[in-house]
């Protein structure tokens, strides 16, 4: 038992990012257990998956042809099938919304223990050494644990496996009880459209829990008036009402891409981050040196944003 | 119906601390009502107040120091509370999800609920994974990332929406007995009112032990060790700005008219 299984992800027709960041990781992992790497594919257009998934480092692609889109009932019951014909020693999952609706419940099937959102994997083929973020991301710790586990892995840590590989395509033929089917998805919906498109803009002024009361936005809208910047948020923001939807950035909002981007009071949360960083300029005001957000801006402010937002608005009125 | 909450108290730590082997040094840590737990109470009261929850049961792993944090979800009108702890659950630097999914898998048979209703993921130790994890074991039904749910639960049918990523959401039916975990902004969380905490002073907190639920001290060993914690290394290549926030400011304003995005 040396093998790693790994699922990938998709959506709506597409394959997603982490379904080839998920080869590499597992690639690492068989490459230490000595064992292969074998790919799952459920549901969607298999085939066309499993040609796109063909890359470099890859034995053998299974496909599980049942149904267009996720359902977590067929995955679970395709993976622990796959699971008992395979004998892998890793399963490993995206740690996306739709792996966390199913790893846990493979993981309990199959008695084994699970581990979460990991950003760094080692194995001596005996004990899983597991990397993952703690209060937020202010603490790494390091985990370990023996035998089989199923592991999710967070997207973007690790590159995306590249090239043209020769592995075997196999259909495999799971046994899916429809009777245990207990959900069904009716469909999938758009949010956040609205008046402003913030992936359009070129300079966001952005705001996170640094403000505080919703009275303080004013003073940003103050701001991005006198700069002519577009307002977005991270999620707290939007959570609390403050803002509609479609000002979020981040993993469950928009991605953008500004010519410059000013992170006011957002710590940046791995979530967040994944929405901006791909920004061209970052600038963070923040109080907290240490804030996650510093790792990633090109310049930063450590000061109070209310003394350094009136400022700059002063200095563009 | 009833609706069964399982509440957190979660660690918090100040922006500048200190780690003494795989913990945070005691004076650097708060304590809180976990984030997404507190939009899983709202959600059950809601719930009460539309008529289709006869009771919201809390329950929550914790040692007696987190009786103040229940105490918050029954002032936000939870009915009552059941704490599990055990001399066992000392000293265990991280409880993993197989542990927990015993322990308060072992409460829900008891407690035989229709709606268990988690947050998410818990703020310090992020696993997310424990509410799917009950479900599974229970022959429940389930739904992660939940950021609606309609509150008509006709035909034993919970119709949810499921927040997926790049602000896309999914439509799902799911049957009852079902455990959602409840992603923030779900809804507008409550202060707990002067009269909801003298009423919580009053309400019922059970406290069991592991022999009180069934739970063998065994089965709820962690398979995971945490063998080290560290601060992340910082990767900051920015240029810090120093000064006054006058000048602060001013050098920020350079830049962007250096960059042609504001004049």
């Amino acid at each position: 038992m040396t093998d790693v299984l790994a699922i990938t992800d998709h959506r709506r027709g597409d394959l997603r990012d982490v379904s080839y960041e998920i080869i590499t990781a597992g690639r690492e992992l068989a490459d230490e257990t000595g064992g292969d790497l074998h790919l799952a594919v459920i549901s969607g257009t298999v085939d066309d998956f499993a040609d796109k998934l063909n890359r470099d480092g890859v034995d053998t692609i299974h496909t599980v042809s049942h149904g267009e889109e996720f359902n977590h009932d067929v995955y679970t019951q395709a993976i622990t099938q796959l699971y008992d014909e395979l004998a892998p020693q890793y399963v490993l999952t995206p740690n996306s919304v739709n792996g966390l609706d199913y790893a846990p419940a493979v993981a309990n099937q199959l008695d084994l223990p699970v581990v979460t959102d990991t950003i760094d994997l080692e194995t001596d083929g005996e004990t899983l050494i597991a990397t993952r973020e703690m209060y937020g991301g202010k603490v790494e710790t390091t985990n370990e644990l023996e035998g089989d586990a199923v592991v999710t892995i967070r997207s973007a840590e690790w590159p995306q496996a590249e090239g043209t590989g020769d592995a075997s395509i196999e259909a495999f033929d799971a046994d899916i009880d429809e009777d245990a089917i207990g959900s069904t998805v009716s469909g999938f919906e758009e949010v956040g459209g609205g008046d402003v498109d913030i992936s359009e803009a070129e300079l966001l002024v952005s705001i996170g829990r640094g403000i505080e009361e919703e009275e303080n936005l004013d003073l940003i809208r103050d701001l991005a008036d006198a700069l002519g910047a577009t307002l977005s948020s991270s999620r707290p923001i939007v959570d609390n009402g403050w803002l509609p939807k479609n000002r979020q950035v981040g993993q469950s909002g928009k991605v953008v891409t500004p010519d410059v981007y000013i992170a006011i009071g957002i710590s940046g949360a791995v979530q967040h981050v994944a929405g901006m960083k791909g920004s061209d300029t970052i600038v963070a005001i923040n109080t907290d040196p240490n804030a996650p957000i510093m790792d990633i801006a090109d310049y930063a402010i450590v000061d109070d944003l209310f003394d350094v937002v009136p400022e700059l608005i002063e200095e563009f009125q | 119906m009833k609706i069964l909450v399982t509440v957190k108290e979660v660690a918090t730590v100040e922006d500048e601390f200190e780690i003494e082997g795989t913990e945070i040094a005691d004076q650097y840590l708060g304590a809180d009502l976990n984030e997404w737990d507190d939009y899983a109470i709202e959600e059950a009261v809601q719930l009460q107040e539309d008529g289709i929850a006869d009771e919201v049961v809390t329950v929550t792993i914790g040692p007696e120091d987190c009786e103040q944090t229940i105490r918050q979800a029954l002032a936000k009108g939870a009915d009552r509370a059941v704490r599990v702890w055990d001399d066992s659950l000392e000293g265990v630097d991280l409880l993993d999800v197989n542990a927990k999914t015993e322990i308060l898998s072992a409460v829900i048979e008891e407690e035989d609920p229709d709606l268990v209703l988690t947050g998410v993921q818990a703020g310090d130790d992020s696993f997310a994974a424990t509410g799917v994890s009950v479900a599974e074991n229970l022959g429940f039904q389930w739904g992660a990332v939940v950021n609606h749910l309609e509150h008509d639960l006709d035909d034993g049918v919970a119709s949810v929406r499921r927040e997926l990523e790049g602000g896309v959401e999914e439509l799902t039916d799911l049957e009852l007995p079902a455990v959602l975990t409840i992603q923030t902004g779900i809804n507008e969380p409550r202060y707990a009112s002067l009269r909801g905490i003298r009423q919580a002073q009053r309400k019922e907190l059970d406290v069991k032990a592991l022999a009180d639920i069934g739970v063998d001290e065994s089965t709820i060993e962690s398979e995971l060790t945490m063998t080290a914690m560290y601060e992340p290394e910082s990767e900051s290549d920015a240029t810090f700005w120093e000064g006054s926030a006058e000048e602060t400011a001013s050098e920020l304003g350079e830049l962007l008219r250096d960059k042609g995005v504001a004049q």
